[in-house]
């Protein structure tokens, strides 16, 4: 944001407050004050950087495979040891924690973004416009998500994965999208959406500015357990083989791979369910932060 | 009634005795050291803002708080303690010996129980009589309390009662079992001021009956003059005077109290000169400050203030305040006129800035879930015209149901009305396009009756005023919020915060701020002081008073509450059952009413003035707002009207019965006083002609004559 020239005056002159304090920047300085928000931003960089980094200080990449060790535990020469073919566990393990990131955070995302814009437009706007998202949610709702992603699961190959992301997402919205259409409907009467109805304000910038807002606690929570919902559906569906397919790995697959050795093979199985409790953890955290930092009534530090 | 075992009570013993009261919650004190005594027909008013501990302290004395409240002191009842008592012994006594009269009638009353059914238990839970006697003795109290056909409303549930007739049932119930002590609990808070008028008739008639003490509890000091032999003042959880109510309502010896008399707006004073508020709010009970819990607050305060709370001083005979100034303490002096009393121009302004023709807002009664076909049409505002001109405040006043808030609704949606016109700032509703729209909200800015509901909880107080800036093209709002938190008079600190941390009062200030972000001009206020305390709402009718005449804007201002309309508005429209039934100056109005409605509404609220409320004559209503889906034939009012009732002769009520009456102007100063105020202007129209004549005041009554009621 750029200072006009008369803010810029009054900043030499030495007003008390220097920048108009906007929502954007309380909910910004609330959440980094927090130290769950901290905690949870930066376990979640952690990940992203051993995600994306660790492939480069790893001597082996996920395609390779050692045929001088099949199934051994963690040595000198393989961090995490190695799976029956023969793959490093730690290569094998941030590739497939590269996918189920990107796809987890996006898939939540993009589901609660879509619950909010359809739920917030037909229970402001009524009408017509409600009674067509309304069966648009409903038709969604009653198709059977997982055989439709199982069917279409040959086009995620190689490189489709934001087809995937959409595909996830797409049947994830419906539930959140019926709460926040309700409780949309009963903003609509509260007195602030009034006023801002009666000074002017546009119908879209109100949905914005004071009915998503308001809604946020559950639109946060609901991106939280979303992302571990599609990383979770993600793998149950690359277990069944329908999701990420080889020779790319993803949380599912290594999973369901680890989860037949781990009896006798702990290593291929502990450290992928590991870092992906790691994962939601970190994200529940954000989300928590979040949603404080959102609502002014949470206890907070002044 | 059935006598104690022991003794019974002696005449001058009192019969509720409650001593050193403490009440904590946790850390929060709630109630410090209240202690009083009521005799036999005797009334105690207890009166106290929001969070004084007036509720919790009588919540107390009835053993009716959570467990989690710690409570010692002693409370007497015919000497009997009853703190510490088990709740045997108490439910033996409760509802018998002392029974309660809630704020709430409809939570008061189980809604799947017919009322006689209740009121029999009531009866039968203390007495050993057949259900048939119980029954005979709740119809008897239903006709007491002044219910009509109390045999068959005895058979109905409590949702097919009004607010009122639910209150008059409680009341029966609380008096079932001829009890010593009544404790009422802000008993007409939730009603009209006519309901309320009639209810506190019928709270005479049943301490009458019952010789009970009766303990009222009020936030309203116009209540408890007429009301109340004795009166306790309440502050911070503790009593700051008691005495009889002459004492403290004309020698005031409490800084507080004085402060809360002269914040309280009077019916029977023109309005002309400022309200003197008290500076602050109450301290938050979990935050007291070290000394007198009012120091903060207070003018007269001196650095002996901050060091011990003091205590109860007896600064005559019976009557106590806790000031350690209370020598110099007196009552209000006539303030002189400050910057806010702008002398009224009785001339009349020209250039109209809003015109309501015949505005017509019918609701449809929809039944069936399937196949939805009409029933019924609610005529929520049935022809109303007025209008308001450049710099005046229209006060639009009225019951709840009158349709006032319809009104403004329809107003500031800014589309067609059914029928009807309406001209905002000389632009015609009907021919707004979206621009057009868009524009006019510029100008019109609204302020709405709670001022929490109003603010978005979810955005700083800075980001809420620089709305309507941005709204309409302000780039940097930033200067311009600042200057409307001086305005208003909040600290540019404020900015940064959420609604919520903020008192009643100052979010209230918040919302004339953001609706005077703009420079409109003109303000529609919709009971903006209503939901604030009575030392907190002199300071906003204050501002907004002084805001006006700073500012050149023009108000309407709706309200229930008559005493602040008179206070604040130039002119006033009355409004019953969607009509208008009397519309003019305010002076010409309130000093003399010309439409029976006017008059009964008028006589109806109480004066803070003990010797005046004694001696006025209420015109009482009978019954309740007949349902705007089935208004009366003819005259709206007629079914409620004493002077339908009893002065007409057959041919003029037949002509109230058919022929329905449109606002007229009143031929001329009837003389006496308060009836000169003609300007001469020029330029109604005939059907809300409100000024035609010269003389501006309007009545809708084929038989209307002015008549003083104040």
């Amino acid at each position: 944001m750029t200072l006009s020239e008369e803010q810029f005056a009054e900043d030499l002159t030495g007003g008390p407050e220097r920048r108009p304090p906007s929502r954007s920047r309380v909910v910004a300085r609330r959440f980094l004050a927090a130290p769950r928000g901290r905690a949870g931003l930066t376990l979640l960089g952690l990940l992203f950087l051993l995600a994306f980094a660790g492939p480069l200080v790893s001597p082996w990449s996920y395609t390779d495979r050692d045929f001088t060790a099949f199934l051994q535990p963690p040595s000198a020469a393989h961090w995490l040891g190695t799976l029956q073919t023969g793959a490093d566990v730690f290569a094998v393990t941030l590739r497939g924690m590269q996918k189920s990131l990107v796809v987890g955070l996006l898939a939540a995302l993009v589901s609660t973004a879509l619950a909010a814009l359809v739920g917030a437009f037909a229970g402001y706007f009524l009408g017509w416009t409600d009674r067509t998202l309304t069966w648009l949610t409903d038709l969604l709702l009653v198709l059977p998500a997982f055989l439709v992603l199982a069917v279409m699961s040959p086009l995620f190959g190689s490189g489709a994965w934001v087809l995937f992301v959409v595909m996830l997402a797409l049947f994830l919205w419906m539930v959140t999208s019926k709460i926040v259409r309700g409780m949309t409907v009963s903003l609509k009467r509260r007195e602030f959406v009034q006023a801002a109805r009666f000074m002017g304000v546009p119908p879209v910038t109100i949905i914005f500015r004071h009915v998503l807002p308001n809604l946020s606690s559950l639109l946060i929570v609901d991106a939280t357990l979303n992302v571990s919902a599609a990383i979770l559906t993600e793998t149950s569906l690359s277990y069944f083989g329908f999701g990420i397919q080889p020779p790319d790995v993803s949380f599912g697959t290594l999973i369901a791979g680890g989860a037949r050795t781990a009896v006798y093979a702990p290593w291929t199985f502990w450290f992928v369910a590991g870092l992906l409790v790691v994962t939601v953890l970190a994200v529940n955290l954000v989300g928590d932060a979040l949603r404080d930092a959102f609502d002014p009534s949470a206890t907070r530090t002044r | 009634m059935t006598p104690e075992p022991a003794t019974p009570p002696l005449p001058t013993a009192p019969v509720l005795q409650v001593r050193d009261l403490d009440v904590r919650f946790g850390d929060v004190h709630a109630v410090r050291g209240v202690g009083y005594e009521v005799r036999r027909g005797e009334v105690l008013g207890i009166v106290g803002e929001s969070g004084s501990g007036k509720s919790v302290s009588s919540a107390a004395v009835m053993g009716l708080l959570p467990r989690g409240a710690r409570v010692t002191g002693s409370v007497r009842l015919h000497g009997r303690e009853l703190i510490g008592a088990r709740d045997r012994e108490l439910d033996a006594l409760r509802g018998r010996t002392m029974s309660m009269v809630f704020q709430d009638p409809m939570s008061a009353l189980t809604p799947v129980y017919r009322v006689g059914d209740q009121i029999a238990e009531a009866v039968r839970v203390h007495q050993r009589v057949t259900k048939e006697q119980a029954l005979v003795r709740a119809v008897a109290l239903l006709d007491l309390v002044g219910i009509p056909h109390p045999a068959q409303r005895a058979l109905a549930f409590p949702h097919e009662f009004s607010g009122g007739m639910r209150q008059r049932v409680v009341i029966a119930m609380a008096i079932a079992n001829d009890p010593d002590v009544i404790i009422c609990d802000e008993p007409t808070t939730a009603l009209d001021v006519t309901v309320q008028a009639q209810i506190l008739e019928v709270l005479k008639t049943a301490q009458r009956e019952t010789g009970a003490a009766i303990v009222m509890i009020t936030h309203d000091l116009g209540v408890v003059a007429g009301f109340a032999d004795r009166v306790m003042v309440m502050y911070a959880g503790r009593p700051v005077e008691v005495g009889g109510v002459d004492d403290v309502y004309y020698r005031p010896r409490m800084p507080y109290t004085v402060g809360l008399l002269g914040a309280v707006p009077r019916i029977d004073r023109d309005g002309r000169r400022p309200l003197t508020p008290i500076e602050g709010s109450p301290p938050a009970p979990a935050a007291l400050p070290p000394g007198c819990s009012f120091a903060p607050r207070c003018a007269l305060r001196a650095p002996a203030c901050d060091e011990a709370e003091p205590p109860l001083f007896d600064v005559g005979p019976g009557h106590r305040a806790a000031c350690l100034r209370w020598e110099e303490t007196g009552p209000p002096s006539a303030a002189a006129p400050g910057v806010a009393g702008v002398p009224a121009t009785r001339v009349r302004p020209e250039e109209p800035v809003l015109r309501v023709e015949g505005l017509v807002k019918h609701y449809p009664l929809l039944k069936g879930t399937l196949f939805r076909r009409r029933i019924g049409t609610v005529q929520a505002v049935a022809g109303v015209s007025f209008d308001l001109r450049r710099g005046e405040t229209l006060g639009l006043v009225g019951e709840s149901g009158c349709g006032k808030t319809t009104t403004l609704m329809e107003i500031l949606e800014l589309a067609a009305p059914q029928q009807g016109r309406i001209v905002v700032l000389g632009r015609d509703t009907a021919g707004l396009g979206a621009a057009g729209r868009k524009a006019v909200r510029r100008d019109m800015q609204v302020v709405f009756q709670d001022p929490l509901a109003s603010l978005d909880p979810r955005m700083t107080v800075h980001d809420i005023i620089a709305e309507p800036l941005r709204t309409h093209g302000a780039g940097h709002p930033a200067r311009r919020v600042r200057e409307l938190l001086d305005l208003v008079g909040l600290a540019p600190a404020h900015a940064e915060r959420h609604p919520q941390d903020f008192s009643g009062g100052q979010r209230q200030r918040i919302g004339i701020a953001r609706a005077l972000a703009l420079e409109p001009r003109l303000l529609v206020l919709d009971e903006p002081v209503s939901a604030l305390d009575v030392s907190v709402r002199a300071g906003v009718i204050n501002l907004l008073a002084e805001l006006k005449s700073r500012l050149g804007l023009s108000y309407l201002f709706v309200a229930h509450d008559l005493a602040v309309v008179r206070h604040i508005a130039d002119r006033v429209a009355v409004m019953y059952l969607g009509r208008i039934a009397e519309i003019g100056a305010v002076d010409a109005v309130y000093d003399a009413p010309a439409h029976p409605y006017t008059r009964a509404l008028l006589s109806a609220i109480p004066l803070p003035d003990p010797a005046r409320e004694r001696t006025r004559a209420r015109i009482l209503l009978e019954g309740d707002l007949p349902s705007p889906a089935h208004p009366p034939s003819g005259c709206r009012f007629r079914t409620r009207c004493p002077k339908f009732r009893s002065e007409l002769t057959d041919d003029e009520r037949a002509r109230c019965v058919g022929d329905e009456p449109v606002v007229r102007p009143l031929a001329g100063p009837a003389g006496g006083r308060g009836a000169n105020h003609g300007g001469d202007d020029h330029g109604g129209d005939d059907h809300g002609g409100d000024d035609h004549g010269g003389h501006d005041h309007g009545v809708a009554c084929h038989h209307a004559r002015r008549l003083d009621v104040l």
